[in-house]
């Protein structure tokens, strides 16, 4: 099954530089429709007032986390089947089940290399 | 007064509720207390309680003791000066490092539109380096990460040295560090990078991950 690589993606980080790193990355495997959000609150509106195809969200963000941006994504009714990747630096077991229970599509913990990303954004999408 | 020096406990207990009734009372207006009790009895004690007088007297010393080495440690300067100071120095490197990572980035950037106006193995190349410098300059994020915790745990250190201070009868601090008002569940889940000998790599994450198919 083929991606659609036209779709447009969020990436959600409240570090500008990690905003910059993973639109590159996208870029370099042709992701080329990216816009940027530094907190779940900023995304979430942009979600709902946007075509979005895929969200990658970092975890740790204040005033809304990624864990909450996630859970809001999947109680909307309009946006619950969006694929969800949680790229994040949390890293222990409770993290990961916990995200998983709420719903995200896939897991990437930091720091991560550009074959790491290009294999879960395909995963998730294939199985969209 | 008799009954309530019978034993250490029952002194003890008496001293906790005197504290729990005057949470706010200097300690050493407790040892004066103390010392004029222990005068107006001094012809009226009994053999067997000199030594429980003699403790409470230690006690006393004590807490003088304590006062005095605290005044040594030069506190104001510990919470005045020096830990902001390390705290802003801390700021400082990340500041410097988020400022060498845009260049770095951005020097990538031209590198990459390079690329994409070379053709063959070249281009392919000099993409590959550039996916990697991406991949390298995550760093800043791991490293704000990590000194961010590290700042948060030189307040919670200057915080309890106010607080003993404090305790011990020292200036009251303008402002005590107020815990931040995060569900208990959700700040348990927000705890950053772990060290790399605690933390799970992405193929743990994966495993974990396949185990809810």
């Amino acid at each position: 099954m083929s991606i659609d690589k036209s779709m447009n993606v969020l990436i959600v980080d409240d570090y500008k530089t990690m905003l910059r790193i993973i639109r590159n990355l996208l870029k370099q495997i042709d992701f080329n429709n990216v816009d940027e959000a530094t907190d779940g609150g900023e995304a979430l509106a942009k979600l709902r007032a946007g075509n979005f195809g895929l969200v990658i969200s970092d975890w740790n963000m204040a005033p809304m986390t990624g864990l909450q941006l996630l859970q809001e994504v999947r109680a909307d009714a309009k946006l619950k089947h969006m694929p969800f990747i949680m790229i994040t630096a949390e890293s222990k077991v409770e993290n990961v089940v916990t995200a998983k229970q709420a719903g995200v599509s896939n897991y990437i913990v930091k720091p991560f290399n550009a074959e790491t990303l290009r294999e879960k954004i395909e995963k998730v999408l294939v199985h969209a | 007064m008799h009954d309530i020096l019978k034993s250490a406990g029952g002194l003890a207990a008496s001293l906790a509720q005197i504290r729990k009734r005057y949470p706010d009372a200097d300690p050493e207006m407790v040892a004066e207390v103390v010392h004029a009790v222990l005068d107006t009895m001094q012809h009226d004690v009994l053999e067997k309680h000199v030594s429980l007088l003699a403790a409470v007297q230690a006690l006393g010393d004590t807490i003088s003791a304590a006062k005095a080495e605290i005044a040594a440690l030069r506190v104001d300067d510990i919470t005045g000066s020096q830990i902001p100071s390390a705290t802003d120095e801390l700021d400082a490197i990340v500041a410097h490092t988020a400022a060498a990572t845009d260049v770095i980035l951005e020097t990538c950037e031209t590198l990459d539109k390079v690329a994409s106006a070379l053709d063959g193995p070249l281009a392919e190349q000099l993409q590959n380096a550039t996916t990697h410098i991406y991949e390298a300059c995550g760093f800043q994020d791991i490293t704000g990460q990590r000194i961010t915790k590290v700042v948060a745990t030189l307040q919670a250190i200057e915080a309890r040295v106010m607080q003993m201070v404090n305790a011990f009868g020292g200036p009251r601090p303008a402002v005590l560090m107020a815990p931040v008002a995060v569900p208990l569940d959700a700040a348990a889940l927000l705890n950053g990078p772990q060290l790399p000998s605690q933390a799970m790599d992405q193929s743990d994450i994966d495993r974990l991950l396949g185990s809810f198919d």
